[in-house]
């Protein structure tokens, strides 16, 4: 499990944390990435960085469904502290060989609760 | 679960965080300036001290004595470890999540 | 027990790499195993041979560095961590077109994927960082 608590942008760890994650999708694991906090920025929809000269990374969420990483968990109390609702964030979809290659969603909502249950079933935490 | 915390609850909102997705049960570990969240008397020590009730809290002892909190000034039930209790805490738990 | 440490935060800034030397010495102290340690992010500027802190100052380099030779312990630096600030071994800076480098002994230069293994071959992986 990838713990993200940062916003993107303002600190490096968004970012090199997507690397690894990337990275570590080669290896046949059974991964998911956890949104918490301000991590729940990085996933927010229509990022520009054009006027301040740093890289626009936000592109790359949308790769993770082709690399089997797609279960990206979202605390819904983070979002609404924040006053964001799922319709602001990237729409990012990985496609079900399974189900007919079915595009579906990578995002879930899920409640602090719901978090709580995934994260003790964890073997191994990556906090960013 | 053994969780760690390195923050000040009065900087961050990382021990909140922690707080509210630990399990009853758990092993929380304070360390480095994470330490300030086990001193009496804050804003803080109430929670911590309701946390105790369901999971054992912890301060690392030197980065407590680093800071100049002495044992008299730490919330009674936060039980003191030395870096020998941090790998033994790791030990005995099956994952560590360390909060940053 | 078989131990991973990831570091994520330079010397002397955060106290992360401080707590992750301790935390090493005591595992290694109680008998356990350091199967790897991986410096990302800032980390990376751990391994660095250039630094001169004060005198009445703990050095973090050579201390990793000295821990390493005592023990046999594996430090890598991630290279892509690395090449943004500029930490290299001779290969790199060959490679790269650098007039120098400044890896620390005892540090070696490589991949993410280190940092994957070192999550799976380990019993636990501990992260030390901002």
């Amino acid at each position: 499990m990838y713990v993200n608590r940062r916003a993107p942008h303002g600190t490096i760890y968004a970012l090199e944390g997507l690397e690894v994650v990337l990275i570590g999708a080669a290896f046949d694991q059974d991964v998911c990435m956890v949104f918490i906090g301000d991590g729940v920025f990085q996933l927010k929809k229509g990022q520009d960085t054009s006027d301040s000269d740093i890289k626009n990374f936000s592109p790359t969420y949308r790769a993770l469904g082709d690399y089997d990483v797609n279960r990206l968990y979202v605390e819904r109390e983070s979002l609404e502290d924040r006053g964001l609702a799922g319709g602001d964030l990237m729409e990012l979809t990985w496609e079900d060989e399974d189900d007919d290659w079915n595009e579906k969603p990578s995002i879930q909502l899920v409640s602090r609760q719901e978090l709580s249950d995934l994260m003790e079933a964890q073997d191994v935490i990556l906090n960013f | 679960m053994l969780h760690t915390v390195n923050k000040s609850p009065f900087e961050t909102n990382s021990l909140e965080t922690c707080l509210g997705l630990a399990k009853s049960g758990s092993d929380i570990l304070l360390i480095e300036d994470g330490v300030y969240a086990a001193t009496v008397g804050t804003t803080v020590s109430v929670r911590i001290e309701e946390t105790m009730k369901s999971s054992r809290v912890y301060a690392l002892a030197p980065d407590l004595k680093a800071r100049g909190i002495r044992p008299d000034q730490v919330i009674v039930g936060v039980q003191l470890v030395g870096y020998d209790g941090f790998v033994e805490l790791s030990v005995t738990n099956e994952t560590v999540q360390c909060w940053l | 027990m078989k131990f991973s440490i990831m570091v994520n935060e330079g010397p002397y800034t955060h106290q992360a790499s401080d707590t992750a030397f301790n935390f090493t010495r005591a595992a290694l102290e109680a008998g356990h195993e350091i199967f790897r340690i991986f410096f990302y992010h800032d980390g990376v500027n751990n391994g660095t041979r250039m630094t001169t802190p004060p005198q009445d100052d703990r050095h973090v380099v050579n201390r990793w560095s000295e821990l390493a030779e005592q023990h046999g312990l594996d430090m890598v630096v991630c290279v892509a961590a690395a090449q943004r600030r500029g930490i290299l071994d001779a290969d790199e800076a060959k490679r790269n077109g650098k007039d120098g480098d400044n890896i620390a002994p005892g540090f070696r230069i490589s991949g993410l994927g280190q940092l994957i293994e070192a999550g799976i071959e380990a019993d636990r992986l501990l992260v030390f960082g901002d």
